[in-house]
């Protein structure tokens, strides 16, 4: 919807609103976008649409039951939710995870990080206006969710970890199938490779687009690959000990490892991504290898498990890596059925903020794959913002084909 | 029903009403290549007003609860609602939320419901065909 206003000098400019219901957005989220001509000179955001209470809920259920609704805060990245639950449970309880689980939780963790990466690049082409490239990604991603049905026995919501431990061992017979996956994924490394950072036509529209300089990720206190595409070194995967990353060796991937140079724009996001989707299929081949044998949950028999958890008193936190940057848990017991108090902050809450300075004096062609390129997940940060205003509806296709046509211009401008 | 029966392609809108995106990734990879509904001529439009179908996610929260019924009314007649996921059907998980207005029955009429959370790809694919099923008995009936 557009709406015009001048200001003092009688310059005129218009606020455009984007959402919630948007073709450019996969989740409800409103932008509000100030424009002049065709450069956006003001950002601002709304969110509350995806809010369910879920901490709320949390409060009147057992721990077990918490982790059904953990998994279901965000359906792409659900592992990480349900791990950092179950160790800020574990945290304060003192429960000791067994090695062989923390190595299963590692393994189910990047698995879903390939997921979550090539998902992404999916929908990055997409806005990007390569609709054909977005299908071939889809289709690459198909192979982890098979690995994944395998090891779990569900596609997406994986119900694999458990307060203390996992679920399901990995056994024996089964590696043979993962270690395929990983070749899979190393291989199809260096085609992703080809289509996004090769191509002129996607260079020439990700490079120096949305630029966040590392000042400013530092500001906005961006996590995980948006801040490490601006040359700020975090991953928690490193920093904090947790799973079996600790005897692992890792370093967070760096644009510049490719490039040389840190630009800190979508580009160098692309290239995180990629890098950590190879990182990831490495991480999974050296678990396979150095697995020790042992048990893979601390109490199997969950009503026993609720007996001992209903007598903690305490506090504890729980911190990792998820695709999208860092996710943390709180959670306080005191000695009743329910936790007193459950707080979750989903790495996109923090990405957000970085929207303000990626899409200041962008084009509007661009708002789509800039939006995009922090991998917004609504679903995760929405838990906990109060819902209020109501805004109105808009559900413009012309934000996707400004960023189409722009594709289109500069396709022919290359050839 | 066979595919013969088919008298044209079926465009769907999707609307997340809150939904945690399990069942949104699965719409877009029951698109996608491995179950590739698009073969069908079953395409994801941008507006509800292309649509005959709504695919409809999510619990209703009370913020999405005007929007979609405001979808819902510019889709044009004959539609068909499709409310996908047991948040959706029943409210699920989040049943007993102070947020949520849904399920989704509550606030526009549901035709055909998917179970699952989140339901298969094919179990998507199967309510699409459902779906498709009543469009051409409402369109016989005008
Ligand atoms: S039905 Fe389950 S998977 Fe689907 S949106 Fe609802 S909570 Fe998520």
């Amino acid at each position: 919807m557009l709406e015009k206003k001048k200001d003092a000098d009688g310059d005129t400019s218009y606020s455009i609103s984007v959402g919630p219901v948007h073709p450019a957005l996969k989740e409800p989220v409103k932008l509000n976008m100030s424009i002049e001509g065709e450069k956006v000179t003001g950002v601002d955001f709304e969110l509350s649409q995806v809010h369910r209470g879920v901490e709320w809920m949390g409060t009147r259920r057992n721990p077990i039951q918490i982790m059904f609704l953990a998994e279901r805060i965000c359906g792409i990245c659900n592992i990480c939710h349900i791990m950092a639950f179950s160790k800020a449970v574990e945290n304060a309880a003192g429960i000791e995870v067994p090695a062989r689980a923390s190595y299963i939780r590692t393994i189910a963790a990047e698995l879903e990080r390939i997921h979550s990466h090539v998902l992404w690049a999916g929908v990055a082409a997409h806005e990007l206006g390569f609709d054909s490239v977005m299908h071939y990604t889809w289709k690459l991603r198909e192979n982890v969710l098979d690995t994944i049905e395998y090891l779990t026995g569900n596609r997406i919501t994986k119900a694999i970890v458990t307060i203390g431990g996992v679920r399901r061992d990995i056994h024996e017979k089964q590696v043979p199938r993962l270690k395929e996956t990983t070749d899979y994924y190393l291989k199809s490394f260096d085609k992703l490779g080809k289509i996004f950072l090769k191509d002129p036509v996607v260079k020439s529209r990700c490079r120096d687009t949305g630029i966040l300089t590392k000042k400013e990720a530092l500001v906005t206190c961006a996590v995980g690959p948006t801040a490490r595409a601006s040359g700020v070194r975090k991953d928690i995967r490193v920093d904090e000990t947790y799973a079996a990353y600790p005897e692992l060796d890792m370093k967070p991937m760096m644009p510049d490892m490719v490039t040389g140079e840190t630009r800190g724009d979508v580009y160098d996001r692309i290239i995180t991504r990629l890098l950590e989707v190879k990182q990831s299929a490495e991480i999974i081949n050296d678990c396979l290898n150095q697995m020790p044998e042992g048990k893979i949950v601390y109490e199997e028999k969950i009503p026993k498990l609720l007996a001992e958890l209903k007598g903690v008193e305490g506090e504890g936190t729980g911190r990792l890596e998820a695709p999208r940057g860092e996710v943390f848990h709180y959670v306080k017991m005191v000695g009743e059925d329910s936790p007193y108090a459950w707080k979750v902050r989903a790495p996109t809450y923090n990405n957000m903020l970085a929207w303000v300075p990626m899409l200041m004096n962008e084009q509007i062609a661009d708002i789509p794959i800039i939006a995009a390129s922090i991998d917004p997940c609504m679903s995760c940060t929405n838990r906990a913002v109060v819902a209020g205003k109501t805004s109105s509806i808009l559900t413009q296709e012309n934000l996707h084909r400004l960023s189409v046509e722009k594709t289109r211009k500069i396709r022919e401008a290359l050839k | 029903m066979s595919i013969k029966d088919l008298n044209r392609s079926l465009w769907v809108f999707h609307v997340n009403t809150g939904s945690c995106n399990g069942c949104d990734i699965e719409i877009v990879a029951a698109l996608t290549p491995r179950y590739d509904a698009e073969r069908f001529g079953v395409k994801l439009v941008g507006t509800p007003r292309h649509a005959d179908v709504l695919l409809v996610t999510g619990p209703v929260t009370k913020d999405m609860k005007d929007k979609l019924k405001r979808v819902y009314d510019q889709t044009p007649d004959p539609k068909v609602v499709m409310s996908i996921g047991n948040c959706g059907n029943s409210g699920g998980c989040f049943y007993e939320s102070y947020n949520i207005d849904g399920p989704i029955d509550k606030v526009v009429p549901v035709d055909v419901y998917v179970a699952g959370c989140p339901p298969r790809p094919e179990a998507i694919i199967d309510g699409v065909v459902k779906a498709w099923k009543k469009l051409e008995d409402l369109e016989a009936k005008k």
